[in-house]
């Protein structure tokens, strides 16, 4: 038994967040048009982490890319790589991925009736096929993930499957990023802010909110890389791993942006203050896809057998 | 990252659950703690029965009669002990905190004394640190240590002390120095419990049985060979039986802890056929429990890389302790009107659950201990 990542991932890790925390350092304009740097994420190979070498990818698996997604999430990166690595790539032929992991191609795909970044992909995929990226778009809690609805026109049908799995396992370390990150935020407030003579963080009723933040973060992080793994692994565990890691991570991340916001006080609750952008990024996660009463429907039904309707 | 067993873990795993199958009895399966820890002569001749199956300090080294295991090896143990709720071995005090104390700050002599007695459960050990007036706050001890020669007069009297009616020894911290600065005047030693002067009470809980249990000393002479380090070094050496509790007590609390969920999901089975939001809590409970044993892993992958625990570990018992209180209200719930009822499990569990919160480490120190060592937030104190 082995719970720890290889020295070649933390490298990658430590890699992503430097590199993220140059191009999208936490002081930008969040308010100006999002740029999502595609070419410079397919220089760097994310774009075909998992995509074989002999199609222009580096031929590493999921846990690399639940490296990524978690860094991302952490700087708040707004492009459609959850769209282009976390819901489509599984679908996707040998040509569909060449052109991904070259940064020519985004992709997204409809679940539950929504394509997010319809707007700004180039295809579709729905069921199975392929669709040109046409319809409404609407704007959603978090500006940088707008939610359309797609116009059908002809699909296109690809070779690959559905990946359930795996999209939630995505989403899960991405919640994992957020609430990290609104963690830190706290953290570095309470220590720095001062009230009544002393740092606001030797009060226990501030203190105390972000030793119960960082405990849910820990297990949020143990249930998103166990999920992880399961789906790198194709282990039997990984649907239901998934479902539990996308329930109880999102709603951990959540959880720590609003004990943030709490422990930053007013400023907290300004525009200017980054936290509330963090904040919608997690109440998008929780929401999209199966929301996490729905997700631990499904745990019910996989832990207790499924329920006999009368 | 592998978190299947490797090929020993899982030989091991599998043996252990062949020789668990064939040497508990039927009826001695399905363990509900508490008093049961000593009450039952069982107790004792099983944790015999542990021991000469090679399985009592596992991770203990081998030349003080450990198997010189891996921790894996214990979480193993733990998990599997869990699954055929088996009772554990009557040491506990003795195996993860009299003992690891002993072979670090022990003499040669106090180890061949004691280490073998406490893995074969011929020696029962409790703990004397807590206090009526020292409670989280241990460097606030007051029971005297008084030197006069070769031998320590102890006088005081400490509390919430679990096994110290059937306990042969008493690891214990007391105040040799009332002068020095605090922290400083702590002495730490080891004490007979059949010396005259040794007065054990029993104390009642809100269950009705007594698990815990006063000691008072007076008088007590303990020859100063029985000291834990020199004195004036009691918080140190307290530190390590602490810090070796902490240590393994993620492994063991999550084992006793699936103990319960298999309880919960055999309950809402019986029960919550079609209620979706109680599944749902239910469901919760299951994944929790996920969340705490990856989180051990975790622990465990760091302690193994590196011999220090990792910071997720401190994690383990606060969560632990609130979800155990929560799932057994649940199952009490579940159950309607009969919740009620003394059913011998539900109830017992639910009243049993309200010390987790307050017994080794209240979750209030346990989330200052967060905030200081691990958020690195100010000090409140």
């Amino acid at each position: 038994m082995d719970f720890s990542f290889t020295p070649e991932q933390q490298e990658l890790k430590k890699q992503a967040r430097a590199w993220l925390a140059g191009r999208y350092p936490l002081d930008r304009d969040f308010d100006a048009p999002g740029d999502d740097a595609w070419a410079e994420l397919a220089e760097l190979g994310w774009l075909g982490v998992s995509v074989a070498e002999d199609e222009g990818g580096t031929g590493l698996g999921f846990l690399e890319e639940a490296i990524l997604f978690e860094e991302l999430a952490y700087a708040l990166y707004p492009g459609p790589y959850l769209g282009t690595i976390g819901l489509a790539l599984p679908w996707l032929g040998a040509d569909e991925r060449r052109a991904v992991a070259a940064g020519e191609a985004r992709w997204s795909a409809e679940v539950r009736g929504f394509v997010p970044w319809l707007g700004s992909v180039d295809r579709v995929v729905v069921d199975g096929s392929a669709y040109e990226a046409r319809g409404e778009e609407l704007p959603t809690v978090d500006p940088s993930r707008p939610l359309g609805r797609l116009e059908h026109g002809d699909g296109t049908p690809l070779p690959g499957s559905r990946d359930v799995a795996r999209a939630r396992a995505a989403i899960a370390c991405e919640a994992v990023g957020v609430a990290q990150r609104a963690l830190e935020l706290g953290i570095e407030h309470a220590r720095t802010r001062e009230q009544f003579g002393k740092p606001i963080g030797v009060y226990q009723a501030v203190s105390h909110a972000l030793s119960d933040t960082y405990a849910d973060v820990e297990l949020a992080r143990s249930l998103a890389y166990w999920a992880a793994w399961c789906v790198a692994e194709g282990d039997e565990q990984a649907a239901v791993a998934a479902a539990a890691a996308k329930a109880f991570a999102t709603e951990a991340a959540v959880t720590a942006c609003e004990r943030s916001i709490q422990v930053h006080g007013g400023t907290g609750f300004t525009w200017e203050h980054p936290l509330h952008r963090f904040y919608k990024r997690a109440l998008w996660l929780e929401g999209f896809g199966a929301r996490p009463a729905q997700l631990r429907a499904e745990v019910a039904d996989a832990v207790l057998g499924a329920a006999v309707t009368a | 990252m592998d978190l299947r067993d490797t090929p020993d873990e899982a030989a091991f795993r599998a043996e252990l659950r062949g020789w668990l199958e064939a040497s508990l009895p039927e009826e001695k399966r399905g363990w509900r703690g508490g008093s049961q820890r000593f009450d039952d002569a069982f107790g004792r001749e099983w944790s015999r029965k542990l021991f000469e199956g090679g399985y009592a300090g596992l991770t203990w080294p081998k030349e003080y009669g450990g198997a010189g295991a891996p921790y894996s090896y214990q979480a193993i143990f733990l998990e599997e002990m869990a699954r055929a709720q088996a009772p554990p071995h009557v040491g506990v005090i003795g195996l993860g905190m009299a003992g690891p104390t002993i072979m670090v700050h022990g003499t040669e002599e106090q180890k061949q004394a004691h280490l073998a007695k406490i893995l074969s459960a011929e020696e029962i050990w409790c703990q004397g640190f807590s206090e009526p007036d020292a409670g989280s706050d241990l460097a606030a001890v007051r029971t005297r240590m008084e030197r006069r020669g070769d031998v320590f007069v102890v006088n005081g009297q400490k509390v919430w002390s679990s096994f110290a009616h059937i306990a042969d020894w008493c690891i214990i911290v007391g105040l040799g120095d009332p002068d020095a600065p605090k922290y400083k005047g702590l002495t730490y030693m080891m004490i007979d419990m059949r010396s005259p002067g040794v007065e054990v009470r029993p104390l009642r809980q809100i269950t009705g049985e007594a698990e815990f249990n006063e000691i008072f000393f007076t008088d007590v002479e303990v020859p100063a060979s029985n000291l834990l380090g020199e004195e004036g070094q009691g918080w140190q050496v307290a530190m390590t039986t602490l810090l070796h509790e902490r240590g393994t007590l993620g492994f063991a609390l999550t084992a006793a802890l699936e103990v319960a969920v298999n309880k919960l999901l055999d309950l809402a089975r019986e029960r919550v056929n079609g209620d979706e939001l109680a599944r749902g809590r239910v469901a919760q409970e299951w994944i929790e429990l996920q969340a705490l044993r990856y989180t051990n892993y975790r622990a465990l992958t760091t302690y193994q890389r590196t011999g220090i625990p990792g910071p997720e570990g401190s994690v383990a018992k606060l969560r632990w302790s609130e979800q155990n209180q929560r799932l057994t209200k649940l199952g009490r719930e579940l159950l309607g009107p009969e919740g009620l009822l003394d059913d011998g499990w539900w109830h017992y569990q639910q009243l049993r659950s309200r010390g987790n919160t307050i017994e080794a480490g209240t979750s209030e120190v346990l989330r200052n201990i967060i905030a200081e060592r691990v958020l690195d937030l100010p000090r409140s104190r």
